[in-house]
């Protein structure tokens, strides 16, 4: 049940399109299922090797200008010399963006993994503050705070298939789904795999880990490198179907976002942030009928701390218990027995020797 | 000083070690080796350096001075997990297991150093890895059976009994792969039965030819088991011989009993 379960959940989703007509509901599906990749990317930071980034969005940021930019061309003088770039692919630029913010997973990984915990979430945080920085100030560049207009939207195809620009909202939501399974597909291979592991055991036990042949820099590395190319991944996907991105781009609460997905839907599991991504991605279709923009946030707080509360390991752990519980109750009760009268035979015979000395 | 009976070179060699913490001297010149084989107790009195020695030996402590070497490589400088790459594995006295992961997925991660799968494969799903994944569990059921901890395997590490975790500790520094295993107290804490278990456990390792270095304050066991005994106390060695030469040791006795314990 639980193997089957995904794909359930992937044709369900591949049916959406054909039943939903408002086009402003497809365009938020398209836009959670944007930050579902990047949730996905920091689940695999912070939920298998523990280690929180709160600077997530500055990978996700890079993916956006680096996309935009070489899909857009850009001229800049540098040191006298003047550097031209002309409007490349828009895919091209879609994977630039990816590798540029793998890259920055690396630099911030040998970095920052030196000291880990608090100082690495400092890092994280000060790293996305340079990069807003940069993007706001480095006018020539990125336009500033004037933003980057008239990005292209994505063109898929070979010369032997003929080519589709993805101008419409439905052709952006299959490309966004066919991408989340795919990152699905190796998250898990890769979880479930020794690397996967390994990462598991740094979490777990640091020193314990380490004894046993487990290179700490190796894997939290790859794992950023990783976390880093998907985040980035999904922030020219966005680049790309917004069309038009600015430095508010690097707001904190963009990273928020992403913690609070990760966690309500579950840190560590696969599905966490996909059926977190879901809930706060499509909430605020819901709550913009009743309250505006600013309850939103704080709604969005209150229901944060009421799932830290009730179900403090998110809900998709949660689910997964009383699924077990349900599925299984035999075996438990009968283990559960097992135990219980084994102890109680151990119990008896104590209390009789005592009874007999 | 030292008094070897063994012929062959040493595997693991520690000369003049000595580590102060700040004007704290916790050893202050420990030398002594283990040769191929061998099963060595490291003993002392509380506060006598013992763990700390295996710290050193293990690349978790920097040495303020001296050095250690294992099968003739310098141990200097290099981190925890590149000693545990040459074969040299220890467990801890407290930390010993992953508490919140299955007792088999235990192992798995102690079998890390003997799966060496391409990214690529794995992430593309090649057969290649899927085999030798497979291999990895059999592996795993193998230690599992050895260590005598297999009908538990489903179980949550930090929901075995206390004994049979000491068993997974040793099970997950197995599974590493080790030339030489250094325990850290894995009997303290285990009841009689447990103990009896545990020195089967060991006489079974040793019959596969792993060297063995033990801290431990059991006494009869440590008088049973061992090949050659090191007395530490107050972070400087002060007896290394045969059990027989250890018990009859006066220094010895005198730092466990105090001094002035003849008609003790």
């Amino acid at each position: 049940m639980k193997q089957v379960f995904p794909f359930i959940a992937l044709a369900f989703f591949a049916t959406v399109p054909l039943w939903l007509q408002d086009q402003y509901y497809l365009h938020t599906l398209v836009v959670a299922g944007i930050f579902m990749l990047a949730a996905m990317s920091l689940n695999l930071l912070l939920g298998y090797t523990g280690q929180l980034s709160l600077g997530h969005v500055a990978f996700f940021g890079i993916g956006a200008y680096v996309s935009a930019l070489t899909s857009l061309g850009f001229s800049l003088s540098i040191f006298g010399f003047q550097i031209t770039h002309e409007p490349w692919p828009a895919f091209v630029g879609l994977i630039l963006g990816a590798l540029a913010a793998g890259l920055c997973g690396y630099l911030i990984g040998k970095l920052a993994f030196r000291v880990r915990g608090a100082y690495f979430v400092i890092v994280t945080i000060s790293f996305a503050e340079v990069v807003r920085l940069v993007s706001l100030n480095w006018v020539e560049l990125t336009n500033g705070p004037l933003a980057l207009p008239g990005i292209p939207p994505l063109t898929l195809g070979f010369e032997w298939t003929g080519y589709v620009t993805l101008w419409g909202k439905a052709q952006n939501y299959y490309l966004v789904l066919v991408l989340i399974a795919l990152a699905y597909l190796l998250i898990k291979r890769l979880v479930q795999s020794p690397y996967g592991r390994a990462m598991i055991a740094l979490r777990e036990n640091e020193t314990l880990a380490v004894s046993v042949g487990i290179s700490v820099t190796k894997y939290l590395v790859l794992a950023a490198i990783f976390s880093g190319a998907l985040a980035g991944l999904a922030g020219g996907l966005y680049a790309h179907y917004i069309q038009i991105i600015d430095p508010m781009i690097f707001m904190f609460l963009n990273t928020v976002t992403m913690v609070i997905m990760v966690i309500t839907g579950g840190k560590g599991t696969l599905a966490g942030p996909l059926v977190g991504g879901l809930i706060f991605g499509l909430a605020p279709v819901f709550l913009r009928n009743y309250v505006g923009p600013e309850v939103q946030w704080i709604l969005y707080g209150v229901l944060m701390i009421l799932v830290v509360f009730v179900l403090p390991e998110g809900i998709v752990p949660a689910i997964e218990r009383w699924f077990n519980r349900a599925a299984k109750p035999k075996r438990k009760n009968g283990s559960a027995g097992g135990k219980m009268e084994q102890s109680g035979s151990s119990l008896a015979m104590a209390s009789s020797g005592k009874v007999n000395s | 000083m030292n008094a070897q009976t063994q012929s062959s070179a040493p595997i693991l060699s520690v000369e003049h070690v000595a580590v102060h913490f700040g004007g704290l001297v916790a050893i202050s010149d420990m030398s002594f080796e283990v040769h191929e084989g061998e099963l060595v107790s490291l003993i002392g009195p509380n506060g006598a350096g013992k763990t700390t020695a295996f710290n050193v030996i293990t690349g978790f402590q920097r040495p303020t001075k001296g050095h250690v070497s294992f099968q003739g490589t310098s141990l200097d400088g290099l981190k925890p997990h590149e000693v545990t790459g040459l074969g040299l594995v220890r467990t801890f006295q407290r930390t010993s297991v992953f508490e919140k992961i299955s007792v088999f997925e235990n192992v798995l991660i102690g079998l890390h150093r003997r799966t060496a799968p391409s990214l690529f494969g794995t992430l593309m799903g090649l057969p290649g890895e899927r085999k030798a994944e497979a291999a990895l569990r059999e592996e795993a059921w193998e230690i599992l059976r050895l260590v005598g901890i297999e009908h538990e395997a489903d179980e949550l590490g930090g929901s075995l009994p206390y004994g049979d975790q000491r068993l997974l500790g040793v099970a997950l520094a197995l599974a590493a792969d080790p030339r030489a295993l250094l325990l850290d107290e894995p009997v303290s804490g285990m009841n009689a039965s447990e103990t009896g278990r545990f020195i089967d456990l060991l006489n079974r390792l040793r019959a596969k030819g792993t060297t063995i270095l033990l801290v431990e304050h059991d006494m009869p066991m440590v008088m049973k088991i061992s090949d050659r005994i090191v007395v530490l106390n107050y972070g400087r060695i002060i007896a290394n011989g045969t059990p027989s030469e250890i018990q009859n040791d006066p220094e010895v006795i005198a730092a466990y009993l105090g001094g002035g314990v003849k008609n003790a």
